[in-house]
């Protein structure tokens, strides 16, 4: 076990070391990361089942292309993006489509969203396949995003953000600086780790293909210092290439945090509510990047990845290449998980991630960890204690908000003031919990205030709509009526002013000469009818009281 | 003693002059405070306050004819939004004009719907489509949940249905409250 306590010197290396800026706080949680880092990553097995949710990105969920029935080949397109901010699915293996249907996905709810699920057919058949390879070169860098979202690649970090719009800055932003994210802060997690150990210049290559997409001047492979592994591959990857480094950054929770990293690498701050390209900076995570390589040097879309599956109730901690869409079941199984003595599932790692209701989810695009911790060794929940304001929060918060201020507020449901305390620019990093002597689930409160805060604004926009809605059907109403009003006028006006007495008693008996008209006609009928079936005498009947159906013609 | 009198008379021109140019340009049209407290209300345009809309109602509570404790689709948020508003207590919701209930959208069973058109024309925010003697149908986003169509509907062909939550509209849920040191 590697804890905080002993950081691992490096070697001193060529390069000069470039200046680092240091952020406020953070915290150095036990790392726990050697369990799974020290073993070679393995390619799980072909599962005979795969899940595939629609909206497993940031953005719109995406539209489902094919039937249930439908054969599919490895790497076929079977749901579109819909929409700018959303990305399409490919299935990860061939088989046949055999549900599209609400089912269970990996997220914090634990509610079910549309999937789409593929019965493998064992064979893993791989649809025809054009790799542009290095003609990437001669491309538009627009027509290469195109490329990147057909391929469904999204930010593999964690947050999903799709890899086309942030490859995408702008006609009027210059983007000095690409940084790719191979920090890995979070506990337990190692997936980074070692895709960077072993895939070096997969990641590189798909590194020289994102800056040629945003034209940048400078490549930044930022890699903590606990894992000088891969910083010596990193290293020797981009040997004669100019204008990359390797920068090994201090160890300290959220460093992997983008913002953070920024502030890190170049001494500027994102604005609040603002993104790192108004800065000129992008920031990749380190799988994107191979997934950029892949879908550019061997036109396969983004099917599979890597996986830490790691924790106490986990016999073999190691990571796996993954199919998107794998159930984590078979995860587990594959590192010999104690299923009878799982306590909870968490995918992500130990700060930022959420735990999981069942074994039986399917892996999706951001699953980079999951964590099985055992029943049996979890530490009892400690009890939540009133807040003591000691601050301890506000020293650890590395985006300088100050937390208890947002809790007390959010507490009260306050959610105006807990704005004014900048409630948005709260990354959820869990610092403050951590540190919080009195065990407060101060991150809960943030998101429920987030959430209270989305809801009532949604709810807001709904009531202008109906308001809206409402005032134009009263203004539709009022003018239907002047209008009629109107007619009736325009009517009144238009008929003969001298009626008087005469001209009214002309008309009435015009009215009653009609009616007369119209009985006598009525009369002859019934009697036409009396005439051809005499043994009945129905009309006769009904004739006294005049309560003939066929009255009713008459009013 | 002239002199007093005529320099404050001399003021009190001035000042006269000043407040009313002051009161013509800067005249506010129509009543501010009815537009702020119909901002805060729920827009359904249901009638459960007993009064014919939101605007309507807001126009009473400005009046002094209303409570801010009549609208059950904006429970406890409305009226504290609104007692922050006017200054004045918060209370529990009247249970005379209703009971708070999850937000709901009508849906009619497009098979019984025979197509008689009163729904449409008792749904006051025009969510219904249809013509007459065809299928009619809620533009879900636009219901309000008002529940005025459901009465007028001579073959009960349009029930109320509670929102479901999505992924999209999914929240983190209140933490549970602290323990207290016992």
């Amino acid at each position: 076990m590697s804890g905080p306590a002993d950081p691992i010197r490096l070697p001193p290396e060529p390069p000069p070391k470039p200046r680092l800026w240091r952020f406020s706080g953070g915290v150095s949680p036990p790392y726990n990361k050697t369990m799974s880092s020290v073993h070679e990553t393995t390619v799980a097995r072909l599962p005979a089942r795969l899940i595939l949710p629609l909206h497993q990105h940031i953005g719109e969920a995406a539209d489902p292309l094919v039937k249930v029935g439908d054969q599919v080949l490895k790497g076929q397109q079977i749901a579109r993006a819909n929409g700018y901010v959303s990305a399409p699915v490919h299935a990860p293996t061939s088989g046949r489509i055999t549900s599209i249907a609400e089912y269970p996905i990996p997220h914090p709810s634990g509610l079910s969203a549309l999937c789409i699920v593929v019965d493998s057919d064992g064979r893993d058949q791989w649809r025809e396949r054009a790799p542009l390879g290095d003609q990437f070169a001669a491309l538009e860098p627009s027509a290469l995003r195109n490329v990147i979202r057909e391929a469904g690649i999204v930010g593999l970090g964690g947050a999903g953000f799709p890899t086309y719009i942030k490859l995408n800055p702008g006609h009027d932003k210059v983007i000095d600086t690409l940084v790719v994210n191979g920090v890995e802060c979070e506990p337990y997690i190692t997936c980074d780790d070692r895709l960077m150990r072993e895939r070096p210049s997969d990641i590189i290559q798909g590194l020289i293909i994102a800056r040629h997409a945003l034209q940048a001047r400078q490549c930044l492979i930022a890699i903590e210092e606990n894992k000088p592994e891969a910083i010596e591959a990193m290293r020797r990857a981009i040997e004669g290439l100019e204008n990359f480094a390797v920068v090994p950054v201090p160890t300290l929770y959220p460093q992997g945090d983008a913002k953070r990293l920024i502030k890190t690498l170049t001494g500027k701050e994102v604005p609040s509510n603002g993104l790192s390209m108004q800065i000129g900076v992008v920031v990749v995570n380190v799988g994107t990047a191979a997934a950029i390589y892949r879908a550019i040097y061997h036109d396969e879309p983004l099917i599979s990845r890597y996986t830490t599956i790691t924790g106490t109730a986990v016999a073999a901690p190691r990571n796996l290449e993954v199919l998107i869409g794998t159930p984590i079941r078979e995860l587990l199984e594959q590192c010999a998980a104690d299923s009878s003595d799982l306590g909870e599932l968490i995918m992500g790692g130990p700060m930022m991630g959420f735990a999981l209701q069942s074994i039986d989810l399917p892996v999706i695009k951001t699953t980079n960890c999951l964590l099985a911790l055992a029943r049996s060794k979890q530490p009892p929940a400690p009890t939540v204690m009133p807040c003591i304001r000691c601050g301890a929060c506000m020293d650890a918060c590395p985006v300088n908000l100050m937390p208890q201020q947002m809790y007390w507020h959010a507490k009260a449901k306050d959610f105006e003031k807990t704005q004014e305390y900048n409630l948005f620019d709260c990354i959820e990093c869990g610092c403050c919990s951590y540190v919080c002597p009195s065990h407060l689930p101060l991150v809960q409160y943030y998101r429920y205030a987030k959430g209270e805060i989305w809801t009532a604004e949604r709810e807001r926009e709904k009531a202008d709509l109906a308001r809206t809605r409402h005032e134009s059907r009263q203004a539709r109403l009022e003018r239907e009526k002047a209008e009629k009003e109107a007619r009736r006028k325009a009517k009144q006006a238009a008929m003969p002013q001298d009626m008087g007495q005469q001209g009214r008693e002309a008309k009435q008996a015009e009215i009653q000469a009609a009616m007369d008209r119209a009985r006598q006609r009525r009369d002859e009928a019934i009697a036409r009818v009396q005439h051809q079936r005499e043994p009945t005498p129905p009309a006769s009947a009904a004739a006294p009281d005049g309560s003939r159906p066929d009255d009713d013609h008459q009013t | 003693m002239l002199a007093a009198i005529l320099a404050l008379g001399l003021l009190a021109v001035a000042f006269g002059l000043m407040l009313g140019f002051a009161s013509i340009r800067f005249k506010v049209e129509g009543d501010p405070i009815v537009d702020k407290i119909d901002a805060l209300l729920p827009q359904t345009q249901c009638g459960q306050c007993g009064f014919p809309g939101c605007r309507p109602y807001a126009t009473a509570i400005a009046g002094g004819e209303a409570d801010i404790n009549q609208c059950p689709p904006g429970g406890e948020t409305t009226i504290i939004a609104l007692a922050d508003l006017l200054g004045r207590d918060p209370k529990p919701l009247n249970p005379e004009n209703g009971a708070v209930k999850p937000k709901m959208v009508a849906i009619i069973d497009e098979n019984i719907c025979i197509g008689c058109t009163l729904c449409i024309q008792a749904c006051p925010v025009d969510a219904i489509l249809g013509a007459a003697k065809h299928m009619h149908t809620i533009i879900a986003a636009e219901c309000t949940g008002c529940e005025l169509c459901v009465a007028p509907c001579p073959v009960d062909c349009i029930s109320m249905v509670p929102i479901q939550h999505n992924i999209l509209t999914w929240k983190w849920p209140a933490p549970p409250p602290d323990m207290r040191p016992g």
